[in-house]
Formats: C-alpha cells, sequence, structure tokens
C-alpha cells in the first residue's frame, strides 16, 4: 500500500499533483515545477521530506559503531550538533545508501526530541536486560562523555527496509540501539530567504542561538506555540535554509505557518532540477549497490583515515590500486534539448550514460551526471533518438546560491 | 481546464486539428496533455517539407518530467511550423488551443478528419481518464 506523509491531505487541498515516489504517495508540484524552482532559488520554498527515514542510535559504543558502518569518518563530529555526509557501503564498496549523521550529545539532549528517543531506546533495551547489563560492564571504562553521545541517521525513503535491516545487523554487535522515529515529520525550508523566514517563527529566546549555527550543525528550538523543533542547518537544494524534525502532531502547524510566512510550498519535481544544478547525488540514479564512491564522484565523502576498518575499505583501497574504471562527470549541453536517465553517452574510450539529467531551468539548458570510461573528457556525445549531440565536461555544481558556476 | 473549441477534432492520444482553409490544418496537443506534462521545456518539430502519416509520430514535446511523441492526427505535408516554440516552449503550458500550435499540414485526404474525435467526445475521454 502507499504510504503518505502526515502532510497529505495539506498537499492535497492545495492542488498537488501527487505521484508514487519509493511507496509514498507525494507532491510533485502544486502548479509548476519550474516556478517553484525559482522561488527556491529566489526566495524561499518548502518541501515535505517525512517520508525519509529518521534514525536514532544509542549506546556507549556508538561513536565506534558509526567509525565501522560509514566510509566518512564520524570522528570529524566533534561538537555536538554537528553533522557529516557519508555514504554506507557494503563489502564490495557499493553504495547501500548515502545518508547524514548527526552527532548530538549532552547538550541538545535537554529538549522534548530527544528525551523521546532516550525513552523509547530505553524501552528498547528494557527487551534484554542481560545484554544491557553485559554491555554495561564491558564498557565501564569509556568515559561519561561517550556514555551520553547518541547520534541521529536521516536516510533515503526508497532504502528504508534495506538499511535498517544492515544497520540493526551490523549494531549488534556494538549493542548499540537502533530506534526509528517514524512519529516524526520533516520540513525542508529552503533559499536565500529561508532561514530568516523560519527565525521569526522561532521562540524568541533560541532565535540568536539557531541563527548562529554554522552550515552542517543542529539544534533544538521552540516553533509556533511552543513546538518542539529539531533545526538543521543543511538542505538538498544548494541554497541556504533549514531542514526541520518536528513531532507529527505540529507538522501541519508549521506547515501553514511557514506558508503564512510568505514560504512556497514546492513538490518532488524542483527538488531534484535543485539538486542536480547544486551538484548533489540522487541515490538509485546515481549510484547504487553495485556502484563504488570513486565511481560516482563521491570519493570527497570517503575518509581513508589510518587504521580505521569500515565495511567496504578493502574493496575501495583494491579498486583504487587497481585503477577505477568509470567516473562520474558534470555535463552539459548547450544545443536544445533534454538530457534525461539512460541516455546513451558516446565516447572515444567506449560508451558511457547519463544518470541524472534534466533541463536547469536556472542555465535555460540541459545539464547531467554522465559515468564514463575514466579519462574521457574530450568528445562526448548524447544519442537522443538517434541524433548524436555534443556534450560540454564541466565541473560542478552548476548552480551555487542562485547563480550559474564559472564556466557553465 | 480551459474550454475545449467546439472548432477542433482530437486523436486518442491528444493531438487536436483545426481545419483551416485552403485544405490545411493546423495541429498541436490539448491543454488536457499539456497539464499531465507538466512545464514543457523543448519541442522536435517536423520539417517543412517532410510528409507525415496519420498514426504516426511526427514530433517530440519535452517537460521538466518525460519526453512524448506527437502521433500525426492526420496526413499530409508540413507547410508550417511554430518557429516560436524553440524559444518558447512554454507557449503551449499557457495557450495549447492557440499560440501554442505545433505544425500546419497540407491534407492528403480531408476524409481523415472526420475519423477523429468531437470536442464533446474528447471531453468525456478525458473525464473518464482522470477517474
Amino acid at each position: 500500500m502507499t504510504k503518505q506523509t502526515i502532510l497529505n491531505a495539506t498537499h492535497r487541498a492545495a492542488g498537488a499533483k501527487m505521484v508514487d515516489f519509493g511507496g509514498w504517495d507525494m507532491p510533485l508540484n502544486y502548479g509548476s515545477q519550474i516556478e517553484e524552482h525559482h522561488a527556491v532559488r529566489r526566495d524561499a520554498g518548502m518541501f515535505d521530506v517525512s517520508h525519509m527515514t529518521v534514525v536514532d542510535l544509542h549506546g556507549a559504543r556508538c561513536r565506534e559503531f558509526l567509525r565501522h558502518l560509514l566510509a566518512n569518518d564520524i570522528g570529524k563530529l566533534k561538537k555536538s550538533g554537528k553533522a557529516l555526509y557519508s555514504c554506507m557501503l557494503n563489502e564490495r564498496g557499493g553504495v547501500i545508501d548515502d545518508l547524514i549523521t548527526y552527532f548530538l550529545g549532552e547538550s541538545a539532549s535537554q529538549g522534548r526530541l530527544a528525551r523521546e528517543a532516550g525513552a523509547s531506546a530505553t524501552a528498547e533495551a528494557k527487551a534484554s536486560p542481560d545484554m544491557r547489563r553485559t554491555r554495561r560492564a564491558e564498557s565501564a571504562q569509556e568515559s561519561a562523555d561517550s556514555a551520553k553521545e547518541w547520534f541521529r541517521m536521516v536516510v533515503n525513503a526508497a532504502t528504508r527496509d534495506k538499511d535498517l535491516a544492515w544497520i540493526g545487523k551490523q549494531a549488534a554487535a556494538f549493542d548499540v540501539q537502533v530506534t526509528e522515529r517514524p512519529e516524526l515529520a520533516m520540513i525542508a525550508v529552503q533559499g536565500p530567504n529561508a532561514r530568516a523566514k523560519v527565525l521569526a517563527l522561532l521562540a524568541a529566546a533560541d532565535r540568536v542561538r539557531v541563527e548562529k549555527l554554522g552550515r552542517f550543525a543542529a539544534a533544538e528550538a521552540g516553533g509556533p506555540n511552543g513546538m518542539p523543533l529539531f533545526v538543521a542547518r543543511t538542505g538538498y537544494t544548494g541554497e541556504d535554509g533549514f531542514e526541520i524534525i518536528v513531532p507529527e502532531e505540529n507538522a501541519a502547524a508549521l506547515w501553514n505557518a511557514l506558508s503564512a510566512a510568505g514560504v512556497h510550498p514546492a513538490g518532488l519535481g524542483a527538488r531534484d532540477t535543485l539538486r542536480l544544478e547544486a551538484g548533489m547525488n540522487l541515490y538509485g540514479q546515481d549510484m547504487d549497490e553495485d556502484i563504488t564512491p570513486w565511481e560516482a564522484g563521491l570519493a570527497w565523502t570517503v575518509s581513508l583515515d589510518e587504521g580505521r576498518d569500515f565495511i567496504g575499505r578493502a574493496a575501495l583501497e583494491k579498486q583504487k590500486s587497481d585503477g577505477v574504471p568509470r567516473e562520474l562527470v558534470g555535463v552539459v549541453m548547450d544545443e536544445k534539448g533534454v538530457l534525461r536517465h539512460g541516455q546513451r553517452v558516446v565516447t572515444s574510450a567506449g560508451d558511457g550514460e547519463i544518470l541524472s539529467g534534466i533541463f536547469s531551468p536556472t542555465l535555460g539548458k540541459a545539464i547531467a551526471f554522465a559515468r564514463v570510461p575514466a579519462g574521457a573528457r574530450d568528445d562526448l556525445r548524447v544519442d537522443i533518438r538517434g541524433r548524436e549531440l555534443p556534450l560540454r565536461v564541466v565541473k560542478y555544481p552548476f548552480v551555487r546560491d542562485g547563480q550559474s558556476c564559472e564556466g557553465i | 481546464m480551459s474550454e475545449i473549441p467546439g472548432d477542433l477534432k482530437f486523436q486518442k492520444s491528444h493531438e487536436w486539428v483545426r481545419v483551416e482553409e485552403d485544405g490545411r490544418a493546423r495541429v498541436g496537443i490539448s491543454d488536457h496533455a499539456q497539464g499531465l506534462l507538466g512545464d514543457l521545456v523543448y519541442v522536435e518539430l517536423p520539417k517543412v517539407g517532410e510528409k507525415i502519416e496519420a498514426g504516426a509520430g511526427c514530433a517530440v514535446v519535452e517537460s521538466v518530467k518525460a519526453a512524448s511523441d506527437v502521433y500525426a492526427p492526420v496526413s499530409g505535408e508540413v507547410v508550417e511550423v511554430n518557429e516560436g516554440l524553440a524559444d518558447k516552449p512554454e507557449t503551449i503550458n499557457e495557450d495549447a488551443f492557440g499560440d501554442g500550435w505545433l505544425f500546419v499540414v497540407k491534407l492528403a485526404d480531408p476524409d481523415e478528419v472526420d475519423a477523429l474525435l468531437g470536442p464533446d467526445d474528447y471531453a468525456e475521454l478525458i473525464e473518464n481518464d482522470e477517474h
């Protein structure tokens, strides 16, 4: 059965055109996808991303667990509230999912959202009191600080089941409690005016603190009528803004308050064109379990720090020393037309294919990620309905902070 | 949804035809079709002089969502194409039955038009489509 977010009725009442996305009934657009795209680039737009899966991780060995689970190094997160983007790999180095992990410690655990998480983790632990006692004895020497820290992950909706199975399987050895938080909704507010519009809705006492949040950092705050919010300065559009986690029962009220503040509702269609312009990968289209981060333009997210034995590391190192056969490049088509997923790319080194491809509303032409044989740079062409049209390999992001990047 | 003009004939695949003077017919896609496609970003039209055949693909309209074939509702020779769409494909979203026309064809067989759906039948077809 198709799942619905708590905002489903709100979208339908706003006249949204709904589509199935990874088993969820989600808004594709509320009229014009291109207008929604421009609203985010020029002002502020909001997306219901409640279909994404929030997972809380508790346990004294959480950090050790995540250093094993993720290809990026969670050790980079030193301050409570900081976030890290990473791939979660299989033993072959293929990408199971890409996700964001927030490090949350004492200071962030004061609020209601965290307390509830802690409570449910405790409830789970009660199911196996013996195991828990053993774990306590073993980790008694660990610092009191690490016992109080916990982590929150946000993973893709379409990969929820396999992610939870994989994380749960790996967590067992570290005695880490994995708690899904389906009762939490999520709204992304993005655009040059997004932060100001959100800040104006926050409790006065929290405003300055949230305003000071750096990029990729999060904090709890009170929202309209005191609703508890988890506000992260992250996003998937290349614009500044926040991603806000909110209890389901408050989600519609928050959405309506944002709408009243002039934030434009935007659908998955605009989300896709915004993220590709910003040079961000989409799981399932740009990488999957048979593609390594080296082949997906995600080398920057892999941390080969000494002595850390993360899942997939051996395979990644082997591929690196053997030579990576394919790579992801950003391409622009200067001729009229649209680049789309699956189109054949012709190069002098062999064929490749278009991964994510769109007509870029900001640039007024087609852009894409393509996977091509390693080293193919010149003389790329795309086969569109039997016609070969030239592609230009460019450095991406294609668009940053509302502007076309140099060389695009 | 805008009114369906009474002088149009339709193909089930959502192309419209308006028979004009001298055995010419103007062809476009319906307002319903543009709504299904979403914002249009590219249109590939036949060339003037090209012979098209009823039922065969003769143009492509691409929206933010997908590329979609346009099937010729009638046979004949293309005598005019809507050049303005190259730079402003969104004209189809704004005025599918008017300024968003695709091309004009010199009818090979005017009787072909009679086999197409009238406005009421087409309205009924898309009504059923939506449920």
